[in-house]
């Protein structure tokens, strides 16, 4: 490791652009390379992130929000394929077409990842703090002891106690929650511009859940991170996400900010996730929104909505022709044929009984 | 007069347990208090809700009561007999009666027996649809109640999805036509969209075939949409007990507050301005738990007399117990005031 090159990461950051959003995401498509076939996972999708915002990708498992987190990486190995023509800008400059020296300084150093589980995503046989310090070494110029001193600072600042203790521990020696923190406090030693968080707080319980979200949103406040926060649960996001992507098969099938996702969706899939949780405030025992069948094959996706199979209000159009998105402001639009204006009246009023706010409960 | 005999019964709880305690020996000198006195009664047609975090023992607990282990004190009855010194026919009887659904639907199913061979293994058992025709008719029926279909039944366990696996599961626990039914972590494994389905699916069995169910989930918004009533569990020992809207609407146990307000809505605004009660500090281990009230080391109004003995789980008012000194203080200056007053 010490014969490594150890670029200043500030430097190259004064370098770049600092105006237009943070990152660019566009007509990103992988595929993966299966016996069956070539299962198209992320299928020409396109979104950015402005500068200490937070952004919430929401789905299913298998809608693709984990792929789009690794490609955001340059985390895509065979047999998966990023797509000839998709284009991911980070801070002005092409994320696909860096070199090995550039990729090494833009991965851990100036975009951090949080996965979801934090025992494999942690090496077993090294000791917590040297995780921290290597990160630390490769991308700053400190030395051993510097590196050492910051990384035990690290550990203090995401609330794990007795820092010097920990540091010298093993990740075993580790609580679930804990785990998750020293993920966290790698994730950001380098001070990183973005921090991409794969279902953090997944695996954990309610009360940790809390813990973690509010130390993720201290730093996107004192710091100024940018955050890609992914997720199945529209109760995290909701306290927490400036912006709102919701992905299925795929694609992106509605996104605008969080007042707008939650207080008017206009996608029958977003209608169908919201009221698929139960609440607190809820009626006992009431009948739950349930989406029939499951998600469609991606080795050979529907001609048309990929949606249109589970949606309630599908219409011919949906099983021929893949809808184009409808913009509602600057920030909310969303792909489906109901919002077309040849859209026939019986379908809309039948859609209006549908809508499902996250604000009120479910009328029966 | 069976009528009678009928409203009698019903009063009579399905389950009941007393003082129920499950120590785990885990080295020569280190014992984990998995349980740890825990009482409480479930009635026939109703759900119980168990929930706490991760290691609280609210599996064991579930696991004691259906008889799967066998409890270092405490009773354990079911229909007034107790569940481990059954013998024999009576035995037999209890097994066919409450059956259990696994949180894992990956590892509860045999990945080398058909969906057919899985539900109808229980019913060979208990000597059920001993006809051929019969028992592939009740294999169909079954499926066809879970929403699965007959072509099903010839398929191998890989050849479906988490949410159909479940729904195979609780076919299973359905075949020999139980009374009563432990569900554990029944959906936690299950995609948003699935979960719906399948809680669907066992409010509407229950209603229709009268079943019984103890629910356990770390999802309190989930088990309070399923229960009647809700056990909140810590480290071992129940801290709140009462009717799943009374439990919404007025928490008493500080732990149950806590609790209450780290779970996410969804819904901007009410997340914008409510205040969350974040607990320092993570669940201490079951091996050497804190003197007192197991809860006291993370409690904000810990007084002098939580850290010597344990707060006994006392009726608070009609239904509501909680095991908390600070919520029985009131009750006890009243009854001081009331003695003051004769």
């Amino acid at each position: 490791m010490s014969e490594q090159t150890k670029p200043n990461t500030e430097a190259s950051a004064n370098a770049a652009p600092a105006d237009g959003p943070l990152l660019n995401v566009e007509h990103l498509r992988v595929s993966y390379h299966t016996y069956a076939g070539e299962v198209q996972s992320v299928r020409d999708i396109s979104f950015h992130v402005d500068r200490g915002e937070i952004l919430a990708i929401i789905g299913e498992s298998g809608c693709g929000k984990s792929v789009t987190a690794r490609s955001i990486m340059s985390l895509i190995r065979k047999p998966g394929e990023i797509k000839e023509g998709s284009k991911i800008t980070f801070d002005g400059r092409d994320v696909l077409s860096f070199s090995k020296k550039e990729m090494r300084q833009y991965r851990g150093g100036e975009c951090g990842m949080i996965f979801q589980d934090a025992l494999v995503a942690l090496d077993p046989t090294m000791r917590v703090g040297k995780q921290i310090m290597e990160n630390l070494r490769i991308h700053t110029n400190m030395s051993k002891s510097e590196a050492a001193k910051e990384a035990t600072r690290l550990l203090g600042a995401v609330g794990i106690p007795n820092p010097e203790q920990r540091f010298k521990e093993y990740p075993f020696e580790f609580s679930g929650g804990m785990r998750q923190r020293a993920m966290i406090a790698m994730a950001v030693a380098c001070q990183p511009k973005l921090v991409i968080a794969d279902e953090p707080t997944t695996a954990l319980d309610v009360t940790i859940q809390a813990q973690i979200m509010e130390l993720l949103k201290r730093l996107r406040n004192e710091d100024g991170t940018s955050i890609i926060l992914i997720t199945h649960d529209f109760g995290v996001v909701a306290g927490f996400a400036d912006r709102i992507v919701v992905m299925y098969a795929g694609q992106i099938v509605e996104s605008g900010t969080r007042e707008e996702i939650f207080y008017n969706p206009q996608h029958p899939y977003t209608w169908a996730l919201l009221g698929a949780v139960p609440r607190l405030d809820w009626q006992n025992k009431q009948v739950l929104r349930t989406i029939r069948g499951t998600p469609p094959d991606l080795i050979a996706p529907p001609k048309g909505c990929p949606f249109a199979n589970r949606c309630e209000l599908c219409m011919n159009v949906c099983l021929e022709e893949d809808p184009a998105y409808t913009p509602f402001s600057t920030s909310h639009k969303a792909k489906c044929w109901l919002h077309d204006p040849d859209c026939p009246q019986e379908v809309l009023e039948e859609a209006n009984q549908f809508k499902v706010k996250g604000g009120d409960p479910l009328e029966q | 007069m069976s009528s009678e005999k009928k409203s009698a019964a019903a009063k009579e709880p399905l389950v009941k347990v007393e003082h129920l305690k499950q120590y785990f020996k885990v080295s020569r000198k280190a014992t984990v208090k998995a349980v740890d006195d825990v009482s409480f009664e479930i009635m026939p047609g109703e759900t119980l809700g168990l929930v706490g975090e991760s290691g609280c023992g609210k599996t064991t607990c579930g696991r004691c009561v259906v008889g799967m282990y066998t409890p270092t004190s405490g009773t354990v009855t079911y229909r007034g007999k107790d569940v481990h010194s059954l013998k024999g026919k009576e035995k037999k009887e209890f097994n066919k009666e409450v059956q259990v659904i696994f949180q894992d639907p990956y590892a509860s199913l045999d990945p080398r027996m058909t969906v057919s061979e899985i539900i109808g293994e229980g019913m060979d058992i208990h000597h059920l649809y001993m006809d051929k025709d019969a028992r592939r008719n009740r294999i169909g029926e079954l499926l066809h109640m879970v929403g699965l279909n007959q072509e099903h039944a010839n398929r191998f366990i890989h050849e479906f999805s988490g949410g159909q696996r479940q729904r195979i599961g609780i076919a299973r626990a359905l075949a020999v036509e139980p009374k009563f039914i432990m569900c554990d972590e029944p959906v936690s494994a299950l995609d948003v969209s699935i979960q719906a389905q399948v809680a669907n699916l066992l409010i509407s069995l229950q209603e229709r075939m009268g079943l019984t169910y103890l629910f356990i989930a770390h999802d309190l918004a989930m088990v309070k949409h399923i229960s009647d009533r809700v056990a909140v569990m810590y480290l071992g020992a129940v801290m709140e007990l009462a009717d799943s809207h009374e439990l919404y609407e007025h928490p008493m146990h500080p732990y149950t507050k806590a609790l209450m307000s780290a779970i996410p809505i969804a819904d901007p605004h009410t997340e914008d301005t409510r205040q969350r009660i974040v607990l320092e500090g993570e669940v201490p281990s079951p091996i050497n738990p804190p003197p007192g009230c197991k809860f006291q080391n993370r409690c904000a109004y810990a007084m002098e007399c939580c850290h010597k003995a344990a707060p006994p789980l006392e009726e608070v008012s009609p239904g509501h117990y909680v095991a908390c000194y600070l919520c029985q203080k009131g009750k006890e200056a009243a009854a001081a005031a009331a003695e003051e007053a004769k």
